[in-house]
């Protein structure tokens, strides 16, 4: 893309300096927002452009946002900086270069809801971060774009960042929540969501970094504007967090729609050491497997058009996968990560998780049968649909989608003990 | 005023007045307060437990159970220094697993050891968001936690070797 949206700070130098980011256009649209329209029309402005959650789940923004109960108070705003799916690390870069504008997006979602507080929950991992975000709220605070009195209004908002403690759970956002309340990171049964019992029972809206980063240009700019980048359904920029195996991993802010081709081969400058493309996971550690045809790098990468393959786009982690790699350990990778991080608190997810790493280690390691193989299969089937929340259900998607489309992968690893 | 509020009376306060001061989001406090009181040595002492529990106004098997559950919570004589090296996926397919076992093997330990004079333990974690800069590793100290980006085994090794001096 010509103009970086989210990634500003490549096209503009020293962007997280307060006065620099003030002079490239920085809190005119929370200027707007709060001096010219009502919080409902900032909420229809973000719902007119199609924004859609960022953090994986897609879910359209200015519609959560119009679903917080205005008869329960005070409100709350969440940011969910939480990034812990592996492949993911597109929010750091945000914080770390274009604070300001993140920070700008969460006061102006804070009065679309009329919420005074908002959170930002950063993953314990981020140390360096939030210490940065809080330099930068006091530079707010300090020339009047956070606090009392908003532009002369009787509004107030505060930020506050706030640091977990190493649990991938914890971005799961009832998770969050729980977390944020000082108890073990383990998700809430829904319904009730967020926007009607979130923090303290009260209405909150979680969104991610990412998603609350696109507001202030939609604010500033428009809809219409926003709609002319990406694809109907799913407009906007994203951005890509390219890694694996390939020349250059990185993140790429481009337009949802912009297919795995142009990603990989353009932008990623291809597979490294000879090597062919094999599998392609869309949405990091949770992905299923896509196998890396023609079909494959010719799919729009947007929320309609992966699907269409068998997988999700989610957070947009993309992991890239080639012909050395052994698809049996390479679930082994992913199964391990889910059984570590289970909260433990839903059976299916807790136990499943567990007896999967126990089939997926003897299976990479050529201690197993083709009948293991299938066992593993049948596990993963039964913790589908069943768990409390999407983490179980993001374990099996690797596995069983790498048994059924990498099969000759699995028949090899255990060819020597079959026989 | 326990021992915890003593030593820390300002930062205490600041944790505090960040959320709400009824007794819901008093608990809140507990995870900055739990990072408070690892400062010093690393990790979370007995008293320490309690002096939490009685501020955030919640039991100690509260309090307890959340060092458990998070990994940037170490108990009682854990190690002043963690090195943590990210060894999922994306890093993996970079040559993570064997960075980590060079550095062991250099140091003459295995994963989730310390090192001999007590000071340093080299664990294999999770994703840390650095997936374009592996090999990677975070050095956790008392103090706060730090990455190490783009790292060679040489590197690595000095870096450890620094704090293992320090």
């Amino acid at each position: 893309m010509a103009e970086h949206i989210l990634l500003r700070h490549r096209d503009i130098p020293g962007l997280d300096q307060m006065t620099n980011y003030h002079q490239n256009g920085g809190f005119v649209a929370l200027k707007k927002a709060v001096t010219s329209m009502d919080p409902d029309d900032v909420t229809n402005v973000v719902k007119d452009s199609g924004l859609r959650g960022r953090g994986g789940a897609g879910f359209p923004t200015g519609m959560k946002w119009s679903f917080i109960d205005g008869h329960n108070w005070p409100h709350y705003v969440v940011a969910n900086a939480d990034e812990s799916e592996p492949g993911t690390f597109k929010d750091r870069e945000i914080m770390e270069g274009n604070p300001y504008q993140f920070l700008e997006g969460v006061a102006i979602c804070a009065y679309a809801v009329k919420a005074t507080d908002a959170y930002i929950y950063l993953r314990g991992e981020f140390w360096q971060i939030a210490k940065k975000l809080d330099l930068c709220i006091n530079a707010m605070e300090n020339t009047g774009f956070l606090g009392d009195k908003l532009f002369g209004s009787n509004i107030s908002i505060r930020l506050h960042t706030h640091l977990g403690a190493g649990a991938y759970i914890a971005g799961e956002e009832s998770a969050l929540l729980e977390s944020l309340e000082g108890k073990l990171g383990q998700p809430r049964l829904r319904p009730p969501f967020p926007p009607a019992f979130g923090v303290y029972g009260k209405p909150t809206i979680v969104n991610n970094v990412e998603t609350l980063t696109n507001v202030p240009m939609i604010i500033s700019r428009g809809s219409a504007w926003f709609r002319s980048i990406g694809t109907e359904k799913s407009p906007g920029p994203k951005i890509f967090s390219l890694s694996g195996c390939i020349n250059r991993p990185g993140n790429y802010e481009l337009p949802l729609g912009t297919t795995f081709r142009e990603l990989i081969f353009d932008h990623g400058r291809g597979i490294p050491g000879g090597h062919k493309l094999k599998a392609i996971m869309a949405a990091g550690a949770s992905s299923s497997l896509i196998v890396a045809n023609d079909q494959a790098l010719n799919t729009p990468m947007d929320y309609e058009s992966v699907p269409s393959l068998g997988a999700q786009l989610g957070s947009a982690s993309v992991i890239i996968i080639d012909d050395s790699i052994s698809i049996p350990w390479l679930i082994n990778k992913t199964i391990h990560f889910f059984a570590h991080e289970s909260c433990g608190k839903c059976t299916p997810c807790r136990e499943g998780t567990y007896w999967m790493r126990h089939l997926a280690e003897r299976i990479s390691h050529g201690e197993a049968t083709i009948q293991d193989v299938e066992l593993l299969n049948d596990v993963a089937g039964q913790i589908k649909g069943k768990c409390l929340c999407a983490l179980g259900e993001f374990s099996i998607e690797a596995p069983l989608s790498g048994i059924e489309r990498f099969r000759l992968d699995f028949e090899t690893t255990t060819a020597r003990t079959n026989a | 005023m326990n021992a915890l509020q003593e030593k820390f009376p300002d930062e205490i306060k600041a944790i505090l007045a960040t959320y709400p001061t009824d007794r819901t989001g008093r608990r809140s406090a507990v995870m900055p307060l739990l990072y408070l009181a690892q400062r010093e040595n690393g990790y979370v002492t007995k008293e320490a437990i309690g002096q939490i529990a009685e501020i955030c106004e919640i039991g100690t098997t509260d309090v307890a159970s959340l060092i458990g559950f998070y990994t940037l919570y170490h108990e009682e004589g854990s190690s002043k220094y963690h090195v943590q090296v990210c060894t999922d996926l994306p890093c993996a397919l970079r040559g993570a697993e064997e960075f980590l076992k060079n550095i062991c093997e250099n140091l003459g330990i295995k994963v989730g050891d310390t090192t001999q004079d007590g000071k340093v333990t080299i664990e294999a974690v999770m994703c840390l968001a650095g997936c374009h800069h592996a090999p990677l590793f975070q050095v956790q100290s008392p103090d706060g936690i730090e990455y190490h980006e783009d790292q060679t085994v040489a590197s690595a090794l000095e870096v450890i070797n620094t704090l293992r001096g320090g």
